[in-house]
């Protein structure tokens, strides 16, 4: 994964308004990890407001995802390699580890592929 | 002036009226072309609709009489009276009796069938089966039997939107390479099914079909199996089709790539392009 990892995440979601909309009634705090870095994710009816960069040490937050920054690179390529290419998948191999209390993500599980996505095609858009 | 001809494309739908396990039951069958029959089996959660390319496709429907039906419970097919006071379940038994009383029904002789993820396990039941009643078997994306990744229940629970978590959970079965207007009419497709539809077929997937232990008992002599499974499948991968094929002697196996779970709709010229050569040889 790149330097920057999730952290300009809120940027890209917030000027995303068809995602803000499909997320209209999601509040929830999201822990993200790539390895040894982590990010908590606060988002308020589909707008993050806020994403705050660890290490935490005593951190609250409802489901967690975490992989390792070469499978959050590998999800991000323009045309992942199978097994790669989608949250789900990428948990059936062990790829990825979904935990928590799962009922916001399963609830808004469109909006959590798209928006985990987000970072993949920002980085494909600066190479342009 | 005379307006332009309607563009029809050549299937046409009609219901049908028969008995499963002893239960009256109305399903809908949409069918194109002529010669040798072929019925076409949906993926669970989903309904006839995925072949729509297959129905209008000028080539397969010179030499093929392609058919697909709507299971109980899915698409414009009813569930049957009382479905309101239990579970949606279904089993093997149930699933075979299903395409048998169709086949019986319709009055077909040994069709080709060709069934996709759910379909592509019970190709191998009625290859055990009633292999005699076939020409050839076809199975996409076949596996002998699958393990659950996930809870199935967060498909049908009152606090999730059943459509829009069933299409949300399929979406990434669909090849990355896919058309970005046939990967959406395929999600579109999980998002209409009934509540507790998919989960429901997918009890016959995880739990109750289960063939491992019996598929050596296979005689493609009788009756020729082929399988076609896309690479980007993380549910019933090229590594579990390839498993499947191993233990069956005679059986043929082609991984596509640049498709995943669903090929009829999610990319159908690139499924198109691997299924004709498998069609021209069973037509002979």
């Amino acid at each position: 994964m790149g330097e920057r990892g999730f952290d300009g995440l809120a940027g890209l979601a917030n000027a995303d308004a068809w995602l803000v909309h499909r997320g209209r009634f999601l509040d929830t705090t999201v822990l993200l990890e790539a390895g040894e870095r982590s990010w908590l994710v606060r988002i308020h009816q589909g707008r993050i407001e806020a994403v705050d960069r660890g290490p935490f040490a005593m951190p609250r937050w409802t489901f967690a995802l975490r992989a390792s920054p070469q499978a959050w690179a590998a999800f991000w390529q323009p045309v992942p390699p199978p097994g790669f290419h989608d949250l789900i998948a990428m948990a059936k191999t062990g790829a990825l580890r979904i935990e928590g209390d799962l009922q916001p993500f399963f609830a808004n599980l469109r909006y959590f592929k798209e928006l985990l996505a987000l970072p993949g095609a920002a980085a494909r858009g600066r190479a342009q | 002036m005379s307006a332009a001809a309607p563009r029809f494309e050549p299937a046409v739908g009609r219901y049908l009226r028969l008995d499963i396990a002893g239960r009256p039951h109305r399903l809908y069958v949409e069918e194109a072309g002529s010669g040798i029959p072929l019925l076409c089996l949906h993926t669970a959660g989903a309904d006839s609709r995925q072949y729509r390319a297959l129905l209008d496709d000028a080539e397969t429907l010179a030499r093929f009489r392609v058919i697909a039906f709507d299971l109980p419970w899915h698409g414009k097919s009813s569930p049957p009276a009382g479905w309101h006071k239990g579970e949606y379940r279904l089993t093997s038994r149930l699933y075979v009796d299903t395409i048998m009383a169709v086949v019986d029904a319709l009055g077909l002789e040994r069709p080709v069938c060709m069934g996709c993820s759910i379909g592509g396990r019970i190709v191998l039941h009625l290859a055990l089966e009633h292999a005699a009643r076939f020409r050839a078997l076809i199975g996409l994306e076949s596996g002998a039997h699958a393990e659950p990744y996930y809870d199935l229940d967060w498909l049908h629970r009152p606090d999730v939107h059943g459509g829009e978590v069933c299409g949300a959970m399929i979406s990434g079965l669909i090849s990355p390479t896919a058309p970005e207007a046939e990967r959406w009419e395929t999600i579109w497709h999980y998002m209409q099914g009934g509540p507790g539809v998919f989960k429901g077929d997918l009890y016959f997937y995880t739990a109750d079909g289960d063939v491992r232990a019996r598929v050596a008992e296979i005689d493609t002599r009788v009756c020729p199996l082929y399988f076609l499974t896309g690479e980007y499948d993380y549910s019933a991968t090229p590594e579990i089709t390839r498993d499947l094929a191993a233990r069956i002697p005679g059986a043929e196996v082609t991984i596509m790539q640049g498709l995943g779970h669903f090929p009829p709709s999610e990319d159908p010229d690139r499924f198109l392009s691997y299924l004709r050569p498998v069609l021209a040889r069973i037509a002979g």
